[in-house]
């Protein structure tokens, strides 16, 4: 009723400006759940990383980063981050170039659209044992290769090491680059090309000279997206191997559930924080990319 | 735009080549789920173990429960407290944004290591349950939830109808929950939507907490029940695919009357 009154005395449309924190209490409910579930979870990550079994501080678990296990890990973490990022990201482009030349309401692009989104964000598990029902033991290439080529029915070992997680994982990443890199390639307008061939140019010339220097931000900036998306991916490569732990995520398991070696848990807050401190990085350099697109992008 | 014919063919066979290697990993795992290992006949064995295997479909029941458990928090938490932000707060915007958009950052994985206090508590509190999952899920799902409530609320004028409201007399319950939350239910829908999908193919944070559902059933049983997983992956991923595109084409009956009105 106060407000009302206020509002009464002053030009009609002017809102009560009150400065009063009691709004701010509606978003008690929310901060506080949020910081239960999330930040404090996050924030016990860092402190355990640089914690000691007997609660002070030390730099012991940050150091053990730097043992053999730990660094072959990140490296080939980063390895297969950096192959699948960038096999989705030309392939993804490739597809969504693709799919945006077809007509905007047709069936197959919604179609496309609709499961490259459930491919690229709820996969996870499923993808793993698609591709074992694929290439594993008793798989249908498996079984057609065998039949047909005279290979070994066991399946692909490989399919088991690095090589078989990048081509799964490249499986997810097409799908996300399809759905992040889209919006930068409608946003190419007809008119630049018709500018371009207006003033002399050939189709490649206009590839070169306009369109690919436009795009090259949003694709550098959706690449880093896939990146670390990899990177942070847990649940394909867990499902896909069961023992074992070549890259990041999966020695973060081993030390999670380990109960053998003592201070394995230590390991994984140091790992864990590892993983934000890359993932950060990469989504900044991500976020920094979007600006530059978002310039010429609508 | 004139097309050259070898620019055609280009086209449709690189389109047929993507088609292929996406098809071709659902199709194996079809072909699996419908297949005796040993005698290589056509059965439905498989999918009629997701109901009959005590541990499937005990998984698949306590997925079910998560997803709704978790989609209600999901309204109850985010959708006052946006339309709130809108109305009361707008200095708190990028606030509860970069909240919301945080789990991108903070891998899913990250934030399992970091959870043993927090559920240490949650067990103490309300008991051990697979349940309970479903504090931490609402979180993983705040940032495809926030995007979808945020792009229909942007598309009405909140702060007007708010006004009308309250100069009719209406109190803050009323306003949020009988004015702008049906002018917003597309959006709501669609975080719903996207809620269930992303609940029902969780694993990291369930598998490392030790709790049973529908993912971790499917990688436990694995190795002794193959074709009976092959058959729940393929019907968790139908299943998303039946919520997604159901989305699409509502979205587009909206385009239709947003055209005709």
């Amino acid at each position: 009723m106060d407000a009302i009154a206020a509002a009464s005395t002053t030009a009609p449309r002017a809102r009560p400006r009150r400065t009063s924190v009691a709004p701010w209490l509606g978003l008690l409910p929310f901060l506080l759940y949020v910081t239960i579930f999330l930040v404090w979870p996050t924030l016990s990550v860092v402190s355990g990383a640089f914690r000691s079994e007997d609660g002070g501080f030390t730099l012991e678990r940050v150091r053990a980063l730097t043992d053999e296990t730990a660094l072959r890990a990140l490296r080939q973490s980063l390895y297969l981050s950096f192959s699948s990022a960038a096999l989705g990201a030309v392939l993804g482009a490739l597809l969504a170039y693709l799919i945006v030349t077809a007509p905007p309401n047709s069936l197959m692009r919604r179609t496309v659209t609709a499961v490259c989104g459930v491919l690229a964000q709820f996969g996870g598990v499923t993808l793993a044992f698609a591709w074992l029902a694929t290439l594993g033991f008793n798989g249908l290439l498996t079984n057609l290769f065998a039949d047909v080529l005279g290979t070994s029915g066991t399946g692909s070992t490989w399919l088991y090491e690095l090589p078989g997680l990048i081509l799964v994982y490249t499986y997810f990443q097409i799908p996300l680059m399809v759905i992040v890199f889209m919006p930068a390639l409608e946003g190419l307008r007809p008119q630049w090309r018709e500018a371009a061939v207006n003033l002399g140019a050939s189709t490649f010339q206009y590839w070169i000279k306009v369109a690919l220097p436009l795009l090259r931000p949003a694709f550098l900036g959706s690449a880093l997206l896939l990146f670390a998306n990899a990177f942070a991916a847990y649940a394909t490569a867990a499902a896909l191997i069961s023992q074992g732990s070549f890259i990041t995520p999966l020695l973060i398991r081993t030390s999670l559930t380990s109960e053998v070696v003592l201070g394995q848990k230590g390991l994984g807050f140091a790992l864990a924080l590892q993983m934000v401190v890359v993932v950060a990085i990469v989504m900044t350099a991500y976020a920094l990319m979007l600006r530059r697109t978002a310039r010429w992008l609508r | 735009m004139t097309q050259s014919w070898s620019w055609r063919i280009t086209r449709v066979v690189l389109l047929l080549c993507f088609g292929l290697f996406f098809a071709v990993p659902l199709l194996a795992l079809l072909n699996f789920s419908t297949k005796d290992t040993i005698t290589k006949e056509r059965t439905g064995a498989a999918w009629r173990a997701l109901f009959d295997n005590p541990l499937m479909s005990e998984a698949i029941r306590t997925s079910l429960e998560l997803a709704a458990i978790t989609m209600v928090g999901m309204v109850v938490l985010l959708v006052p407290t946006m339309i709130w932000v809108r109305l009361q707060v707008p200095a708190a915007t990028r606030l509860v944004e970069f909240l919301c958009l945080l789990p991108l950052t903070i891998p899913a994985l990250v934030i399992v290591v970091g959870l043993d206090d927090v559920y240490a508590w949650v067990n103490y509190l309300i008991g051990d349950s697979a349940l309970t999952l479903a504090f931490v899920y609402v979180v993983l799902v705040l940032p495809f939830s926030y995007r979808a409530i945020d792009a229909a609320l942007s598309a009405i004028d909140s702060t007007t109808l708010a006004e009308a409201a309250r100069s009719l007399g209406a109190g803050w319950f009323t306003v949020i929950a009988r004015v702008i939350v049906p002018n917003i239910w597309q959006g709501v829908l669609n975080a719903s939507f996207v809620t269930v999908a992303l609940v029902l193919g969780e694993y990291t944070i369930a598998s490392l907490l030790h709790y049973n559902t529908l993912q971790v059933a499917i990688v436990s049983l694995g190795k002794s029940d193959a074709p009976t997983s092959m058959a729940a992956s393929l019907g968790t991923i139908l299943l998303a695919f039946v919520l997604l595109v159901g989305l699409s084409l509502l979205d587009r009956r909206r385009h239709h009357t947003g055209r005709t009105s």
